[in-house]
């Protein structure tokens, strides 16, 4: 099953505001094709101020699309309706401190039932320009659609490019098959044939934009915080790890003590770098200090 | 009180007496089966035993006719893969809509390689079509493969019919039989079906065992090569516990073949009845005259089968959804969508499947269980109205979909 927060299923057990609203004057009905999951958002709008005095909900829906949508009208209530635009659907997850990747569309109906019901509001129709397709890369939830969209708007060829795009693939990897078969269709369609070998694109817009919200210093800063809070643990087995250097998507380490050489070096490596991945929200490569260019290498 | 287990369609309770004769065979009776000496001889007879218990339990002919293998997927990606091999001039395979996905995956995948597949469709009970099937059957097919019963709705498919016609027109056939294997009583060797998947944990042994009948003189392609093992058909070192577990579960499940098909039925038969007659708009799904004792499959209208399976789950009873979200795929259940059931139904359906440790006593608090929860979740969902359905649900609530 599910690996729900006690907060999600506080909200499926306890749904709030379930229901329609009496007298509602913004209506938003929206629904994912893909999951089968159904909202009907009602909200009674003072129209002297535009604030939210009551919002119900009625879903068709799993435990998580429940929960998202009592959280939603819990969210919204006493909001304007310009503030209300602005709840994204990560606020939403955020709210049920967070939702199982693949449940993360959830909270997107939440939002859309939000955008459409103000849209119903002020008389404007309200069009969808989201569409979903199956989910790909659960460790950072990406859909198919996605990453075909990804792939011809940057002429992108191997799977590498994918990750660096769209962060697909730059977890566990399981999903690297299914990558290449959407790459395969996507280029076969522009007339070419997949090549596994093909060399990948530079630089890495997706990586420059992920970072782009933090500083250089930041950046570096988190990345020294992770290895910090690693670092205990390797020291219990008599080894250690330490930063020598950034460079883009690269951090190089060094392993110490009993790190240094043990067969297990690559795997506690893997380890950091997904932890890193986790953590800064882009894709990283850990690499040990050996194989980083001179500069960084001459004070190792 | 304890829980309700209610899923035996997914897995199974290993039985105490099973366990039992499992255990020896990870002390003292630890050897190699190959070996010569003693510590592996005995084992050896213990696996003879449990290939001549399993034997019995499918009717076959020979115990040489039993591979063990490690699970009924691998036993369906042996078979179909061998005739593949075998026949590399046949290109076709012929299957239903509605197999299991260890059968469908493989196909799709095999698609991929070129491969013509041939999916049967089903009515809205979930029965095939046999013209159709006649009609595709011809010497381009390398393999038929079937299920025997069906794991969402427990329907049961002619297999025996079929692969008479399969082996009349020439062609292999294979019937992947782990939801049918212990509950439906079985003579292979007056059959033509010519392979078979048995899945040792739908019937209380341990999961990581199987089985492929493979009827005598049907050409074969190992999938594993290397040992000796299972006649070289099945390489690796075997895994003694599981199998004598396996067959010492053929041996009961023989013992309660009758059992199974009144008592089992009995209980399954009971909770449809007050399950229904408390729930409106709940229908069962599949073939009610033609099904597994032990599985009901009830769609139950207006509501999303998580959010049931959830508050069931809180209650203390175990059973298991055809809806999309309980599986993490985002399509709903294929085998409903083939049956034509409306997606407002088939992601409201609940699949409770029974095994002989379930009492009746259970069943009526199930039976009291259920109406509430439908309550619960309806009156949360856009389609219901006060006391029932909106008029024209479907027109009154059409949301906009993305």
């Amino acid at each position: 099953m599910w690996d729900y927060s006690d907060k999600v299923e506080e909200h499926f057990f306890n749904p709030r505001n379930a229901g329609a609203v009496e007298e509602a004057n913004a209506v938003g009905e929206v629904g994912s094709i893909s999951c089968g999951d159904a909202l009907r958002l009602t909200l009674k709008v003072d129209p002297e101020n535009d604030k939210i005095q009551d919002a119900g909900f009625q879903t068709f829906g799993c435990g998580s699309a429940i929960a998202s949508s009592s959280a939603l009208t819990e969210i919204v209530k006493g909001m304007t309706v310009d503030e209300a635009l602005e709840v994204s659907n990560q606020d939403i997850a955020d709210f049920l401190d967070g939702l199982p990747p693949e449940k993360m569309h959830c909270s997107v109906m939440g939002r859309e039932a939000l955008q459409a019901a103000v849209a119903n509001y002020r008389g404007e129709v309200w069009s969808d320009d989201h569409e979903e397709g199956a989910l790909i890369c659960k460790c950072f939830a990406v859909d198919a659609v996605m990453i075909e969209e990804t792939i011809r708007a940057n002429d992108l060829r191997t799977v590498e490019d994918v990750t660096n795009f769209t962060k697909a693939g730059g977890g566990c990897s399981s999903c690297h098959e299914g990558i290449e078969e959407i790459l395969e269709m996507v280029l076969e369609e522009m007339g070419e044939k997949f090549d596994p070998n093909a060399p990948s694109k530079q630089p890495e817009p997706a990586v420059a934009a992920e970072s782009g919200s933090m500083t250089t210093l930041q950046r570096i800063r988190r990345i020294e915080t992770v290895i910090e809070s690693i670092r205990p643990q390797l020291q219990a087995d008599k080894g250690d790890v330490e930063l020598i250097d950034v460079d883009g998507k690269n951090i190089y380490v060094k392993m110490t003590g009993a790190c240094s050489g043990c067969q297990m070096a690559a795997v506690t490596i893997g380890g950091i770098q997904q932890r890193l991945i986790e953590e800064l929200g882009e894709f990283v490569k850990v690499l040990p200090a050996t194989k980083a260019p001179q500069s960084a290498s001459a004070g190792a | 009180m304890s829980d309700i287990y209610l899923d035996n369609n997914a897995t199974t309770m290993v039985d105490t007496e099973i366990v039992d004769v499992m255990l020896p065979f990870f002390s003292e009776q630890f050897g190699n089966p190959s070996s010569l000496h003693s510590f592996g001889n005995k084992v050896g007879i213990a696996i003879k035993k449990a290939r001549k218990q399993i034997q019995k339990l499918l009717g076959a002919a020979h115990d040489s006719e039993i591979v063990f293998t490690s699970c009924g997927t691998e036993s369906d990606s042996t078979a179909i893969l061998s005739a593949l091999k075998a026949l590399p001039e046949r290109k076709e395979i012929i299957t239903t809509v509605v197999e299991h996905p260890a059968i469908l995956n493989l196909c799709e995948y095999l698609e991929k390689d070129g491969y013509k597949v041939h999916y049967l469709q089903v009515d809205s009970k979930g029965n095939l079509d046999l013209d159709e099937y006649a009609k595709v059957l011809s010497d381009k097919v390398a393999i038929v493969s079937v299920m025997w019963a069906n794991n969402e709705t427990g329907t049961i498919f002619p297999v025996e019919k079929m692969a008479e016609m399969a082996n009349a027109a020439g062609v292999m056939f294979h019937t992947d039989a782990v939801q049918a294997v212990g509950k439906i009583p079985m003579d292979l060797q007056n059959t033509k079906i010519d392979m078979l998947s048995v899945s040792g944990h739908k019937l209380h042994a341990p999961k990581g065992i199987g089985v492929l009948f493979l009827r005598r003189n049907t050409r074969f392609r190992p999938l594993l090569r290397g040992g000796h093992q299972e006649r070289g058909r099945r390489a690796g070192t075997e895994n003694t516990a599981s199998i004598v577990a396996l067959g010492k579960a053929a041996e009961m499940a023989m013992q309660h073949m009758e059992y199974e098909n009144t008592q089992v039925k009995a209980m399954r038969d009971r909770l449809e009845e007050g399950i229904l007659a408390a729930v409106p708009n709940a229908f069962v799904t599949g073939d009610p005259d033609n099904r597994l004792p032990n599985t009901a499959n009830i769609a139950f209208e207006y509501i999303e089968g998580e959010g049931i399976l959830l508050l069931l789950n809180k209650m203390g009873i175990a059973a298991s959804s055809g809806s999309a979200c309980t599986s993490g795929s985002l399509d709903p259940s294929h085998v409903m969508k083939a049956m034509g059931i409306p997606y407002t139904a088939a992601h409201g359906t609940v699949r409770f499947s029974f095994s002989r440790y379930n009492t009746m006593e259970e069943v009526e608090r199930v039976i009291e269980a259920v109406p509430p929860i439908m309550e619960k979740l309806r009156k949360l969902s856009p389609y219901w109205g006060d006391d029932g359905p909106l008029e024209d649900p479907e027109k009154a609530f059409a949301p906009t979909y993305a």
